[in-house]
């Protein structure tokens, strides 16, 4: 640029204006046009800004703002021209450059600091639009540098006595505090003075506004500190008439009455009076939002509150019926009453044309939601969701399925109607929430072992529908279908039906990873049914079946034994129709078996490919099995039962094993046992699978298999074990040695037990009895507590973990910023500030960490100062109220006098409340 | 506080754009996107706030529709959403006074003075003027300061086309 030498005359004659660009690219349509025009333009500009015509120099700068502003323009390169711009006497240019400098500097502008000096000058100019441009720029560019170096300026304009100035100084202080904590120290005072100028000469309000505002957004960050101005924004909340300085003051109160309840207590009357008698509805709505949300306590005030909540909500005005929504919204936790009252009007907002309002009202709905009225509810929802646009209709059923899955299904006593509700949800047209209800599909089978009958029945009617595997949406719904009905085959009526839709043709349409849940179900299906099968010809002759497991060490808990004794005696009650499992129907299930499945024992996909030669694996021995004991049923009968019934029933142990919900924290609590080095190299561990794949990652189980990396002489004795006894079968067998260690990790031997007593795994079963046990009670205890007779049968039993089941929620940062700020009002209120000034500015300069501490040492000591306070405040008010006015101001005479008057007055009245809010 | 005061037209071009915290351009941008496709999916004749989430999750927004155009204000829980209606209101009630009848037109090409007279209401995310007759004032001082020099030093637009000749 510098090679053109500045701009010709001619550029300086026939440059464009701004008008002229805004023409030019209007006159191009959008896309290389206009692009291309811009370009060009900006060539031009880029000669143009470099002229030493200042009026030149603005125009490029005013087109440069705007192709920034409006189009997007990096112009970064104008930065400097435009602080030399703000130095220009002519007042035009003065405004380009502030306007170019406010629109685009960025913290990290380099030139910024050059501004100071300009910043400085035009604070102080005598004319007040300058003084606002400058005030205007610095309230959005400014940085700790700006901030600091200007603070004295800014202060002077606190005192200005042109109004016009002052409410922008007041204005554009918030951002110098957040940028500087320090300046609350040199300026705080004079903003407090700014709180009594009301009626201030020539003044309409605009004054105290600001400064109400400012102490609004302060109060919001850390409220704490502005208690001790209660009084005067109570001075101002009963005597304003300003509406936009009443629902700041308004906002402050929201904030303290709820640290102070005494000041609670003196403002709700006032608040009361305002909602009454005001015209304004926003300030009627800031009222009743004040109320409900800060003093719910005072019945009276909401009752007031909720009866102008009504109104809105049948008013004609949209917005209005928005925020009477919202508002009830507010009163819900602490006052259901006044939802329940409006009960009508919210169900009707579910069906508006205005989808905040219909969200609304989709809120208030689930707030209404107890364990009495769930059900009803939920019927009512589902009736909506039906009617309603795909969009509203998942953020229904998603509402739904998050206030029900709340703290593991607190309020769900009937847990088969919520299971077949979740299936009816999966059959709603636009159901998007595939993923969460796969998720509580699964997780109430592993916790609530009562429901189980019932959530195969919904499986099964979800399976066997073909139409349902056309709609990708509910594929995840499927694979949570088949997997309960694979994994609880035994509550099934007919698993032959369930067989059938495992293997249906149409699932060629669900994709891969649930396509393989499928066929692993399908293994589970046919595995009980052979084993059923067998144990049934052998028991038409002896003893029933034997469920006692083989594997040393494993022990069942008391409990579980006695669930599994249940279990059979349901399954053989199926199994007692003698016609189930005939030799017949079983020699069908196989032959669907292996002709549906051999197709893809060549898939593409590793993982169907892997769980079909595993089915196939099961299905050709058992055939192999059939056929024979066809063949000689009366004497090979023995010699069969010893290799072939022993690996399926092998199998059928393994694969009825129950699974319970884990932790999230699981695996930390799992104990290194001692020896073990963790970080070792894991080369050893190939050697020993070198033929051993095990099956990783389904996708679907919220136990995500964990290898626990234990001795390799103990693992290769156990595979040496299992090898041995089922060397016939190795694909079946790999996924029994899978389940096995699954155990071994899960349900640790004594040994490890011994070990891990401070720490006991999470699915420990004995450790689990106790928190069922302990969930007993407290089932028993709430029921008790709330009484219900009518309660037709008790609520099953929910396994829970001890602690948070889904991921914690980060906890949230405070901004150090504020901590400084209320800090350093705290220091100003309370007196001590120049003890502490010097103390806190080296601070800033060693390293924040000093600093915090430091703020944090000035918080407590101010608190105990207060305390202390309030302890001999009972014995005389007047004169700890002198002294303490003495310690907060000690400029101001004329003020302080005012302050005396009102406050004895007041504390006459009331003397319960302490000195500093009078 | 405000956080931001937007005015795009119906086919979603930015036609006033001021952020009172700092944002990148592309943000801006992103923000913008959204915002519009928000708006246009928004029926007619539905209430004025729509949640927003875009400066974290107190933040909410009003929008009115003139015309062509949306003007839109983004703040935060510390201000009044009925209030901040009214202050959308004095604003184009300004508007409408210093452009006598505005249309989209006025404010393409009044980008400056459009920028001026919200400077005017708004500062630093805190309003400071809800009297529309206040802020005409001052508008026209301002006007008045920016063609007629009170200093020597300073020349007229007309006379330094000329001195640059």
């Amino acid at each position: 640029m510098s090679g053109t030498g500045g701009p010709s005359l001619m550029d300086s004659l026939f440059q464009r204006t701004l008008d002229d660009l805004i023409k030019g690219i209007r006159l191009h349509l959008p896309g290389p046009a206009q692009s291309t025009f811009i370009s060009k333009s900006l060539d031009e500009i880029r000669r143009e800004i470099t002229s030493t015509d200042l009026h030149t120099k603005s125009t490029a700068l005013q087109k440069l703002t705007y192709l920034h502003s409006l189009h997007h323009f990096d112009i970064s390169f104008a930065a400097f021209h435009a602080v030399e711009l703000t130095s220009s006497p002519s007042f035009l240019h003065k405004k380009t450059g502030y306007l170019a400098a406010s629109l685009s500097f960025r913290p990290s502008t380099d030139v910024l600091l050059l501004l100071t000096n300009q910043l400085r000058k035009d604070l102080s100019s005598t004319n007040q639009h300058e003084v606002s441009l400058a005030l205007e720029c610095l309230s959005v560019i400014c940085t700790l540098d700006l901030a600091r170096d200007l603070t004295p300026d800014i202060f002077n304009l606190l005192m200005s006595s042109k109004i016009f100035v002052r409410k922008k100084a007041v204005a554009c202080l918030l951002k110098v505090f957040s940028q500087y904590p320090d300046a609350v120290r040199v300026c705080f005072k004079r903003l407090v003075e700014n709180l009594e100028t009301v009626g201030g000469a020539g003044d309409n309000g605009t004054m105290l506004a600001a400064t109400v505002g400012v102490f609004c957004e302060l109060a919001r960050k850390e409220p704490r500190a502005y208690l001790p101005l209660a009084p005067e924004f109570y001075k101002i909340l009963v005597e304003s008439r300003n509406n936009w300085v009443l629902i700041k003051v308004l906002k402050i109160f929201a904030q303290l009455g709820r640290l102070e309840p005494r000041l609670a207590k003196k403002v709700v009357e006032p608040i009361c009076e305002l909602m009454k008698r005001s015209e304004a509805k926003s300030l009627v709505f800031e009222c009743v939002r004040t109320v409900v949300s800060s003093f719910y306590e005072y019945e009276f005030a909401v009752k007031l509150a909720v009866e102008k909540i009504r109104e809105f909500l049948l008013d004609s005005d949209l917005n209005l019926r928005y925020l009477g929504l919202q508002g009830l919204l507010l009163v819900a936790p602490h006052h259901l009453w006044a939802v329940v009252e409006n009960k009508e009007v919210v169900i009707k907002s579910l069906s508006d044309v205005d989808r905040n309002i219909k969200l609304e009202a989709l809120r208030l709905v689930m707030s209404m939601v107890c364990d009495d009225n769930v059900v009803e509810i939920c019927r009512v929802l589902v009736g909506y969701a039906l009617k309603s646009d795909p969009e509203f209709c998942n953020e229904i059923l998603r509402s739904m399925l998050s206030t029900c899955s709340k703290n593991v299904y607190e309020i769900i006593i009937d847990f088969d109607w919520y299971v077949s509700l979740l299936g009816e949800m999966a059959r709603i047209p636009h159901c998007q929430n595939g993923e969460e209800i796969e998720y509580q599909l699964i997780d109430i089978g592993m916790r609530v072992k009562d429901v189980r009958p019932e959530l195969v029945r919904v499986g099964r009617d979800l399976l066997i529908d073909p139409a349902l595997l056309g709609n990708p949406f509910i594929h995840r719904i499927l694979s949570a279908a088949a997997w309960v009905s694979g994994e609880y085959v035994k509550f099934s009526r007919n698993p032959f039906e369930i067989m059938e839709a495992l293997l249906q043709p149409r699932t060629n349409l669900l994709p891969p990873s649930i396509r393989s849940v499928y066929i692993h179900s399908a293994f589970k299906v046919l595995s009980f049914c052979l084993h059923s099968y067998l144990s049934f010809e052998k028991g038409a002759s002896s003893s029933p079946p034997n469920f006692v497991d083989i594997e040393p060490g494993f022990t069942y808990s008391e409990s579980e034994q006695e669930f599994t004794e249940t279990d059979q005696a349901t399954s053989s009650s199926a199994l007692h129709k003698r016609d189930t499992f005939t030799q017949e129907s079983i020699a069908n299930v196989l032959t669907l078996v292996i002709t549906s499945l051999t197709p893809l024992a060549e898939s593409h996909d590793v993982e169907i490919q892997e769980r079909v030669r595993n089915v196939l694996g099961l299905a050709r021995l058992a055939q192999q099995e059939i056929s024979c004991h066809n063949d000689q049923k009366e004497k090979m009968v023995d010699k069969a039962d010893l290799k072939t019934s022993i690996i399926i029933r092998l199998i059928n142990d393994a694969l009825s094993e129950d699974f319970g919900p884990i932790s999230f924290s699981a695996q930390e609590r799992v104990p290194v046992p001692d020896g073990l080095v963790l970080e070792e190299n894991l080369s050893k561990l190939d050697s020993i699978c070198a033929d051993v794949q095990l099956p990783i990652s389904e996708s679907f189980s919220l136990v995500k298999p964990i290898f626990l990396p234990a001795d390799g002489d103990s693992i290769s004795n156990q595979q040496n074990e299992e090898e041995s006894e089922t060397s016939a079968a190795e694909s079946t067998s790999l996924l029994a040695e899978h389940r096995k260690r699954h155990g071994l990790f899960y349900l640790p031997s004594d040994h490890s037990k011994d070990a891990s007593s401070s720490f006991p795994p999470a699915n420990d079963p004995k450790q689990r009895d106790n928190d069922v046990d302990d969930l007993v009670k407290l089932t028993e205890e709430s029921l008790v507590l709330k009484r219900k007779p009518n309660l037709s049968r008790p609520r099953p039993v929910v396994v829970k973990l001890d602690e948070g089941d889904r991921l914690p929620i980060a906890v949230k940062k405070t901004d150090e910023n504020d901590d400084l700020i209320s800090g350093a009002v705290r220091d100003v209120l309370l007196g001590n500030e120049a003890s502490s000034h010097s103390n806190n500015l080296s601070g800033r300069r060693k390293g924040k960490s000093h600093s915090k501490d430091k703020v944090e040492n000035s918080e407590t000591g101010s608190s105990s100062k207060r305390r202390s306070k309030h302890r001999n405040h009972g014995k005389n008010v007047e004169e700890n109220e002198n002294g303490e006015k003495g310690k907060q101001k000690s400029g101001g005479k004329h003020k302080s006098r005012r302050r005396a008057d009102g406050g004895v007055d007041v504390a006459v009245e009331k003397p319960v409340i302490p000195d500093f809010l009078l | 506080m405000i956080r931001a005061v937007i005015v795009i037209n119906d086919q979603g071009k930015p036609r006033l754009v001021k952020f009172y915290d700092y944002q990148p351009v592309e943000k801006q941008q992103e923000i913008i996107r959204n915002i519009y496709g928000v708006l246009c999916s928004r029926a007619e004749n539905v209430s004025n706030f729509v949640q927003d989430s875009t400066f974290g999750p107190d933040t909410r927004l009003v929008y009115k529709t003139f015309a062509t155009l949306y003007f839109i204000v983004i703040f935060d829980e510390s201000e009044n959403e009925l209030a901040i209606l009214d202050l959308m209101q004095v604003f184009v009630e300004t508007l409408d006074k210093c452009f006598s009848n505005v249309c989209e037109l006025d404010i393409v090409f009044n980008f400056n003075k459009v920028h001026t007279i919200l400077d005017e209401i708004i500062l630093g995310g805190q309003v400071v003027e809800m009297s529309s007759s206040e802020v005409v004032k001052s508008i026209d001082d301002i006007s008045w300061l920016e063609k007629n020099p009170n200093s020597i030093t300073r020349v007229s637009k007309s006379i330094s086309g000329w001195q640059g000749r």
